[in-house]
């Protein structure tokens, strides 16, 4: 059988999924929406739980990650191809220090007993008990995509060493661009509705 | 019979010899005829698990008081009748067998734009069947909350919910996979000179039906996950002693369960499209006002999810425009209903198998979509909710639409498939009893919803005894010729006669190759010049 081989296709298909990835994450934000208009109060005063400084720093080294994996595409395109993995690590070691820094956020909450399931939470109102149970199933499903992007990433970098990704051949290097992109763009909504709205 | 350049001729898909022997030889085939047929015999092997536990339930409501089954049973069974039709035989159904089958065919194309997601996709269908069929053997049990979940029972009942519902998730995203395949196929893999407006209506359904599967099918999903994060983290998204509402959770629901029902639809309207001219020989009437309906049915149908919350407790704003989109949402389907019935005016018809389930589609999709207008009107609504008239309704459309459709594809497409013909007169026959027994079985049901029969109950009072008992029986004759038609089916694949390459005249891409096809479809890809229906020459 002969290869077939269709860049756009691809790109299209990624599009598409990216879609509905923001589609799942949509029904989510639907019902933040509800619940936050019915419980203003308590979301008001849970959300000033959060920190705001780590929440902040995590933005910007998302940030900083996508545009290290947008030059990472140039460097390909450029032929300057140890360059772009280079760039890729980088990519992937934000991805680590965004996840690490997570991990202390959600630590410092399972100790205050602000999880689902806790008996301390559900001593709480009921706006509470939502807002965190949102919070950590949005960042958490979040996080795991950030997991799924480092992932892609790293299979990138593998099919560069193969030599299958290339100078002519860059399009699943940039798929694993677009859909990097979409965990940073989720983030960008998470981050003020959880951390920054009062 | 296509010659290579060796002067051999081209061995057919089913006999073509890759790096794989045996069962292993389809089971990892990215070719897209294999991986329909393997979708056509997973969905029929459980269609028929399906078929054999509604068979019960009608035994069980043969009487009144319990019959063969006591309530608890009867519960888990309706639930696993409606997991399985729903999320593993219809939502496939035709977009994933003759979708995959034909569609790339009809297009001019070798093969879907990602062969290897496609076959993906049928491993991620049958890991979702794996943890739905878990839930029987496992824990509290099979589910009994209905194929809906409605919160809060769903996170409440003791039976086993978690493996019916991440079943039902890796089910969608199956589905997903497949919408996205097929979009990007009909985009990119359309034969030179084949335009939008000069590509085949199946195809057109498909790309209506991919656009639904894609942005309706996550919003279901994140919504099963939030049923699991309710169950195992005690989150409490729909859990009224939480805060959360279990309102919500249907809305979320419809919103996706709506729209599925285009999912299941749509496909099939392109089926009967296809059928109609090819029996009637003569182009189909008002092209352009198909697709454009197909596209309409596709966009307005993501806004009326409300009908099926009519009861539960919304705004009369938002009952007013519910209930209106619903109507509207109608019209598409009824422009599609007159441009059938106009291509058969003036027609000289080749009346055959497959115009049978055609007309019979028509039929019964009528009956079906009338009784949901009387479901979709606000008064009589209150009055036939959660009555035997809504499932009525339902099997109408989703059976009826869904299932005719099917079977008249399959009889449509079977020469192509396997390169043999089947009996005729006893696929005739067969066509004759389901359909007798298919009314008989699902008529009844509206008397007895209008007259206050309960749906989901194993028992009923002793004056809906009649109107069950035609019911009962009917789905017994319907079975009956349902087992006729596949076993002519079968007996046909195996050892009926050789098919020519078009023995119906279609006017169709897939026709003009060999019967069963070569491995990639086309010798030379051809270059389209005429409209797709185009019976002048
Ligand atoms: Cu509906």
């Amino acid at each position: 059988m002969h290869e077939h081989r269709d860049d756009t296709a691809s790109k299209i298909g990624m599009w598409l999924f990216i879609f509905t990835e923001i589609l799942l994450f949509g029904g989510l934000f639907i019902v933040y929406a509800v619940y936050r208009y019915r419980n203003p109060v308590a979301f008001h005063l849970a959300g000033e739980e959060l920190n705001v400084i780590i929440g902040a720093i995590n933005t910007v080294v998302l940030l900083v990650s996508s545009a290290t994996i947008a030059m990472a595409i140039t460097a390909m395109q450029q032929g300057k191809r140890r360059l772009s993995v280079r760039l890729l690590w980088v990519t992937i070691l934000l991805a680590a220090v965004f996840m690490v820094n997570k991990y202390f956020e959600w630590g410092a909450k399972f100790e205050h007993g602000l999880y689902p399931g806790s008996d301390f939470l559900y001593s709480l109102s009921q706006g509470d008990v939502l807002f965190f149970g949102l919070y950590f199933a949005m960042t958490g499903l979040h996080a795991l995509h950030i997991i799924v992007g480092a992932v892609f990433i790293l299979f990138v970098i593998a099919y560069i060493r193969k030599g299958k990704v290339h100078e002519t051949r860059w399009q699943l290097l940039e798929n694993a661009g677009l859909y990097w992109h979409l965990v940073d763009l989720i983030w960008i909504f998470l981050f003020p509705l959880f951390y920054l709205i009062h | 019979m296509p010659e290579n350049t060796h002067g051999h001729p081209e061995p057919s898909y089913l006999e073509y010899q890759g790096k794989h022997k045996g069962l292993k030889a389809w089971i990892f085939s990215t070719d897209h005829k294999r991986i329909g047929l393997l979708y056509l015999y997973t969905i029929l092997t459980f269609f028929g698990i399906g078929l054999l536990i509604g068979l019960l339930m009608k035994l069980e409501l043969i009487a009144p008081g319990q019959t063969i089954m006591g309530p608890d049973t009867y519960n888990r069974f309706f639930t696993l009748h409606g997991v399985i039709m729903i999320f593993v035989v219809v939502i496939p159904g035709l977009p994933a067998v003759f979708g995959n089958f034909v569609m790339p065919i009809q297009i001019g194309a070798p093969d879907v734009a990602f062969p290897r997601l496609n076959l993906l996709s049928w491993w991620i269908y049958i890991l979702g069947i794996l943890l739905v069929l878990s839930s029987l053997l496992t824990g509290g049990g099979a589910p009994d909350t209905g194929w809906t979940f409605y919160a809060p029972y769903s996170f409440e009942t003791g039976t086993n919910m978690l493996p019916a519902v991440l079943g039902a998730f890796t089910l969608g995203f199956s589905s997903i996979l497949t919408g996205l395949n097929f979009i990007v196929t009909i985009h990119r893999m359309r034969a030179p000179g084949m335009s939008w407006f000069k590509m085949p209506l199946f195809p057109w359904a498909l790309y209506g039906t991919g656009w639904i599967q894609l942005l309706a099918t996550p919003v279901v999903g994140i919504t099963l996950l939030m049923i699991v994060a309710e169950r195992t983290l005690g989150i409490g998204f729909f859990d009224p002693d939480l805060g959360g509402d279990p309102i919500l959770y249907q809305h979320l629901f419809w919103i996706y369960s709506h729209p599925a029902v285009y999912i299941m639809i749509l496909p099939a309207m392109g089926a009967i499209s296809e059928i109609l001219p090819a029996f009637a020989r003569k182009t189909i009437f008002g092209y352009r006002a198909i697709v454009i309906s197909t596209l309409m049915i596709a966009f307005v149908g993501y806004f009326v999810w409300g009908h099926h919350m009519f009861t539960s407790g919304m705004s009369g704003t938002a009952l007013y425009t519910f209930s209106l989109l619903t109507f509207i949402v109608a019209i598409p389907s009824a422009i599609k209903v007159f441009n059938w019935i106009s291509t058969l005016h003036k027609a000289s018809i080749n009346v055959q198998t497959p115009f049978y389930w055609a007309i019979s589609f028509i039929f019964v999709f009528m009956v079906g979509g009338l009784t949901g207008l009387i479901l979709g009107s606000l008064a009589t609504d209150v009055h036939v909710h959660d009555t035997a008239f809504v499932v009525g309704h339902f099997h109408y459309i989703v059976f009826g639409g869904t299932g005719f459709a099917f079977l008249g594809a399959m009889h449509y497409w079977f020469p192509k498939i396997y390169g043999r013909m089947y009996n005729a007169r006893r696929a005739n026959l067969g066509w004759l009893i389901f359909f007798i027994g298919f009314n008989a079985l699902y008529s009844p049901m509206f008397y007895l919803g209008v007259a206050g029969m309960a749906r989901r109950y194993y028992d009923y009072l002793p004056e809906f005894h009649s109107g069950n008992i035609i019911s009962s029986i009917g789905a017994y004759v319907m079975a009956t010729g349902l087992v006729i038609i596949v076993v002519n089916l079968i007996l046909g694949a195996r050892r009926g006669e050789k098919a020519e390459a078009n023995p119906w005249g279609g006017k169709t891409l897939e026709w003009s190759v060999p019967s069963p096809p070569p491995l990639e479809n086309f010798e030379k890809i051809p270059v389209v010049t005429r409209e797709p229906y185009d019976y002048s020459a």
